[in-house]
């Protein structure tokens, strides 16, 4: 087996440890942190806005500006292994004042350990965050969602389109506090918006690498892209 | 035949010496066939497919009615089951795949989210695909028992029973108007449709 596709085994980082159990009894407020946020506190500091512990599981807030050098610790560090990003979303709350959260689900299978990360971002202020596409692939489509539902931009995410809602979808954000539950628009309106899609023009002949493969297609299909056949914007 | 001299169904058989004779409207004899033949173009989104798959399956067995193959080409099926809600972002594909499926054609719209939305009164849920294509019958449920679908089925056939193929009426498509942003001309469906398993162009299944 080569050295980039070694098999994942859970816990190869704390060999010595008792075998997990389902917690019984987890306290809604406080309980045993996650040992990964002493680490981060040493490392980064002022960056580590705050801790606490919800129903047994770690929340650290991280300053938003450095969360890229943070997840990229937790990635990269011997003694953390987060090598599985689970999730990346975004909270918003009624309440004016509340800021925007994102939050980044991070869970460490060497070392049985999960992770929430959160960044506060003021509303009014622009809502930007680094990507770690870098990181975790994986992160691509779920930076892409959370950019479609919150508009946050992912800065240096390669490809930040829309991924739930249609290209060229006019009305907004959906998961915003503002956005009204039937849309922006009238249900005429957001029909004939919705029926002038090309269904087609989201396969571009990047995402289906047909480039490369273009002289094995068949002689008519080779016609129809030469001819510029509507695939891609 | 399997056809049974009803005095309403306008079919007279008769024995003239050793030979049976039928005597029938045509009417009735291609709206016969067209009826118990249905061949089913399945569109599940949803939980109301499940239910479809349960009344294509054995215990309710929609071949009963003629519709053994469920035809995943729209090429070759004569209705549209629409069994689930439609975003928006499907509306286009929906109403292409009804473009192209060759005339005659019904659709059924099973469900409530089919029919009206049902309960994803939102952003992003079409309100009832008759916005986007014709619809023949709508089976109310949230979903529909497979007996319900067939009650369905039958009204369908009940419908296709009565058509007259005089009334030219019955095939005339709608389309959009040519200067907008929703029309494509029928060449245009056509080349795109060919890929999904026209049967006219059978050369490149060997690739």
């Amino acid at each position: 087996m080569s050295e980039r596709f070694q098999p994942v085994v859970v816990g190869r980082g704390v060999p010595d440890a008792a075998a997990p159990v389902s917690p019984k009894h987890v306290p809604h407020q406080g309980g045993a942190m996650n040992a990964s946020v002493d680490a981060l506190r040493t490392t980064f500091g002022d960056a580590i806005v705050r801790a606490d512990v919800v129903w047994g599981e770690t929340t650290v807030i991280v300053d938003p500006s450095r969360v890229l050098e943070v997840i990229r610790f937790l990635h990269d560090d011997p003694a953390q292994q987060y090598d599985y990003l689970s999730d990346v979303t975004a909270v918003e709350y009624r309440d004016l004042e509340r800021p925007l959260e994102v939050v980044w689900h991070l869970r460490s299978l060497p070392m049985r350990r999960f992770l929430r990360l959160k960044a506060l971002l003021p509303k009014g202020t622009p809502l930007a965050v680094p990507s770690v596409y870098e990181i975790y692939r994986g992160a691509n489509w779920l930076e892409r969602e959370c950019f479609d539902m919150f508009g946050i931009e992912f800065t240096g995410h390669p490809d930040l389109r829309r991924l739930l809602m249609w290209e060229g979808y006019k009305e907004g954000h959906p998961l915003r506090k503002d956005f009204p539950l039937r849309g922006r628009f009238s249900r005429s309106e957001q029909l004939r918006q919705a029926l002038a899609a090309n269904p087609e023009a989201r396969y571009s002949m990047e995402e289906l690498s047909i480039a490369d493969a273009f002289a094995d297609l068949p002689a008519d299909i080779r016609h129809r892209l030469a001819g510029g056949e509507a695939t891609g914007e | 035949m399997g056809l049974s001299p009803r005095p309403e169904s306008g079919l007279v058989a008769q024995q003239h010496g050793d030979e049976p004779w039928i005597t029938t409207r045509l009417d009735l004899l291609v709206n016969w066939s067209r009826a118990k033949s249905l061949w089913p173009m399945p569109f599940g989104t949803a939980c109301c497919a499940i239910e479809y798959m349960a009344s294509a399956a054995s215990k309710f067995d929609l071949a009963r009615f003629g519709m053994e193959r469920q035809s995943f080409s729209p090429r070759q099926a004569d209705v549209l089951i629409c069994a689930g809600r439609v975003p928006f972002k499907l509306a286009p594909v929906i109403r292409r795949i009804w473009q192209q499926m060759p005339q005659p054609k019904w659709s059924i719209s099973m469900g409530a989210c089919a029919s009206t939305g049902g309960m994803f009164d939102n952003y992003a849920v079409v309100q009832g695909i008759d916005s986007i294509i014709p619809v023949d019958v709508y089976v109310p449920g949230c979903p529909p028992r497979p007996e319900g679908l067939i009650y369905g089925i039958m009204m369908l056939h009940e419908k296709i029973m009565r058509e007259r193929s005089a009334d030219t009426a019955l095939r005339a498509e709608m389309e959009p108007d040519p200067r907008s942003q929703l029309y494509i001309p029928p060449p245009v469906i056509d080349e795109i449709s060919e890929p999904f398993g026209n049967s006219v162009h059978q050369q490149r299944s060997g690739l």
